[in-house]
Order: structure tokens, then sequence, then C-alpha cells
């Protein structure tokens, strides 16, 4: 019996003990690490896709409730307007999911440029997706509002040779994120305003 | 008989040096060693791990009731193991994203859960300390190479170390023309290499 209490308490014990010293680590880095998240891959990827924006995309972000989900938002301006929307977007990999930020001109339904973030692909692969740029540069000016495929699959969109999968990933994004931006598009117009 | 602090600490560099005369803790090794920088890392997090781990066993091990200590090394384990994540996600966050799912995996990595049943569990805390660094920075130099190795053939560079500004190391190590064997740092090289070194070691420990 007593034996029994000792196991309890002391396996109680430890576990708050690391449940305590966890969630106060969690909050002490949490705003760190978005910091880092930012700079490290979302940042590069946007500010590559909104070459020329004379704001700073990073600080005019902001957030939608798309049903049970919160979607973030970037904001970029062009020519004195504010009209281009970055949004985030993935599709299933070689190595799982394949982060894309697709960068949207409101005025006209335009892939101003897509860039991609996360991902676990093969390096020297699937992983060139992130520096290729002839493969991204492949969705400039093309409408939000399609679905898109490799060439394999009967697309307009030519895969990066060694990595299909990857290919297939990021044009599924970029199809998911024609969808996002379908359906969130009233309110999108909406949040821009505030902006200007 | 007692070894001394020397003799456990240097143990864990050849003598038992985890992945080749002990072949644990597999998994990072095959998969994290496409470059020596990821190999380094790996090796890192998992000896900040094991110290702190073996620290805690140390000296924990005369209130942990045996019956329930393999639930009391994990609940120790997966603690720093999550404390390493979020430190690596707030100040290292490009290693963090080269390493990944790796880290979480340390949990379950056997080096550490078997240091902890094997020695820190029987052991004072300075005896436990030297134990976990010399593994630990064993397992590092194991990592190391095998990186090395894959990372020369595979991808024709040396990386040590990437800060967002420079690389540390030697790019193109066979000149331009080389045509890196891709193979390498894929799965499949990891087995092969592993293999080859397995081989080489036991050919030196064999005469």
């Amino acid at each position: 019996m007593r034996e029994m209490v000792t196991m309890v308490v002391v396996l109680t014990v430890l576990s708050a003990l690391s449940g305590g010293l966890l969630s106060g680590l969690r909050n002490a880095t949490a705003s760190k690490i978005e910091v880092q998240q930012l700079k490290f891959v979302k940042g590069p990827a946007i500010k590559e896709i909104l070459k020329g924006a004379s704001n700073d995309p990073i600080a005019d972000r902001f957030a939608l409730k798309d049903g049970e989900m919160e979607r973030k938002f970037f904001v970029g301006k062009f020519d004195g307007k504010v009209n281009t929307v970055v949004l985030e977007s993935s599709g299933k990999g070689y190595g799982g999911d394949v982060g894309l930020m697709v960068a949207v001109n409101m005025e006209n339904d335009q892939i101003v440029g897509v860039g991609v973030t996360t991902h676990s692909e093969t390096p020297g692969l699937g992983a060139t997706a992130k520096d290729d740029p002839g493969f991204v540069s492949q969705f400039k000016g093309k409408p939000i509002n399609e679905t898109y495929k490799v060439t394999n699959d009967g697309g307009k969109i030519n895969a990066m040779s060694g990595a299909t999968i990857t290919s297939r990933a990021v044009c599924s994004a970029a199809s998911n994120a024609g969808m996002i931006y379908k359906k969130l598009k009233p309110q999108l117009e909406e949040k821009l305003k505030e902006f200007k | 008989m007692a070894k001394t602090l020397t003799q456990e600490f240097t143990k864990g560099l050849w003598e038992e040096i985890a992945p080749f005369r002990l072949v644990l803790g597999l998994c990072p090794v095959l998969g994290v060693t496409t470059t020596v920088e990821n190999g380094i890392g790996m090796g890192l997090a998992t000896t900040f791990v094991l110290v702190f781990s073996n620290i805690l066993v140390a000296s924990l091990r005369n209130i942990i009731p045996a019956k329930v200590r393999i639930a009391c090394f994990i609940i120790i384990i997966a603690t720093f193991v999550v404390v390493t994540e979020l430190l690596m996600q707030a100040f290292t966050y490009p290693l963090f994203l080269k390493l990944g799912v790796f880290i979480p995996l340390i949990v379950v990595n056997c080096i550490v859960l078997g240091r902890a049943e094997a020695f820190a569990y029987k052991n004072n805390i300075t005896l436990s300390i030297a134990d976990g660094l010399g593994i630990g920075i064993g397992f590092t130099l194991s990592l190391a190479a095998l990186g090395a190795l894959r990372e020369l053939f595979g991808a024709n560079n040396l990386t040590i170390w990437t800060t967002p500004t420079s690389v540390f190391g030697v790019q193109q190590v066979f000149g331009a023309n080389f045509e890196p064997f891709t193979f390498m740092v894929q799965a499949p090289g990891a087995f092969v290499c592993l293999g080859l070194m397995l081989c080489v070691m036991n050919l030196m420990g064999s005469k």
C-alpha cells in the first residue's frame, strides 16, 4: 500500500513539474518563435514575391476567420495602391506538407507570384522548388481561380525534373489558394480598405 | 571495480560509441545526416537532452520507485526534448527547419533512455554527467562523420555551420565539374554509408 502511494505521488509531482515548466517556457518563447518564422521562412518568401512593393508586407498583416481556422494575410502596396494580398496555403509533397505563399492582385484576380516556404522535400530534388525561380515563375500572371496541374497530368505547369510529386504539391497548393481566395474575397476587400 | 571519471567520459567516444559499436539510435543517424551541419546540430541537441536527463535521473534515483522508473524517465526525457525544441525554434530557427521532425523523435531515441536506465539510475550525478557528455559527444562525432561522407559525395560540399549571413565550410570540394551522386543524400545512400562505416570500424577493432 505504501509503495502504491509513493508511486502515484512521485509520478504526479513529476508530471506536474514538467507541465508547469513547459507551459512557462512556451509562453516565454512564443513571440520569439513567431518572429523567427516570419524572418526565416515567410518573410523572405513574401519579400521575393512582392518585389517592388512600397510598404512592408510583414508589418501590414491581418488575420481572418475561415470557419474554425484563422488564416493570416499579408498586404502589398504597388504604385500607391493597396491591391495585392498574400495568402498561405499548402499541398501534400513527397516528405510532408509543402507550404506556399501566393500573392494575388485583387483588381484583376491574377497571381503576382508564388513562393515555397516550409517543406520537408528531398535536398537536391524537391527542395529546389524553394530556390528555383524558373519553376515558381510559371504561376506569374496566371488567373487565381484556376485548377493547376503539371503537364504530365494534363495541365500547363512544367514539373521540375526529378520532383514531380513536389511540383504537384505546389500546383495543388496554388489551386487551394484560389479556393480560399474565392471564399474570402468580400472580407479581404473590406480589410484592404483599412490599409489605405 | 568502479571506473574513474575520465574512463566514463572516454568510453562513449570510442569503446561504446553509440551508433557504430552498439548500433543504437539509428533513426536520426540515417535520417538527418545529409550534411555535416545537420549531423552536428542533431548530435548537440541529443547531447543536451542526454546530459540533463542523466543529471535529473541520477539526482532523483533514490526517490523514483523501481516499478515506475521507466515512466519517470520518459517524463524527464520528454520534458527536456520539448525544452530543446522550443529553444531551437526561438534561437536557431534555420537549423530547426532542417532537423524538423527528428527533434521530437529524440524522446524515443534508445540511447537516451538506455543511459538513464543502465547508467544514471545506478550512479551518482558527477559520473552520470561524464557518461552523458561522453556518449553524447560520441554520437555527435558519428553523425558528423557520416554527414561528412554523404555530403562530400552527394552534394560536393562540406558545410560546418551556416549563419544567416555566411557559411563556414568548403563548397565544391572536388571542383565545379564534379557531378554529385544524389543517391548519397537520399535514404538508401544513408544505409550504404552506414554499412561501410560499420565495416571499417569492425575491421579496425578486429586485429
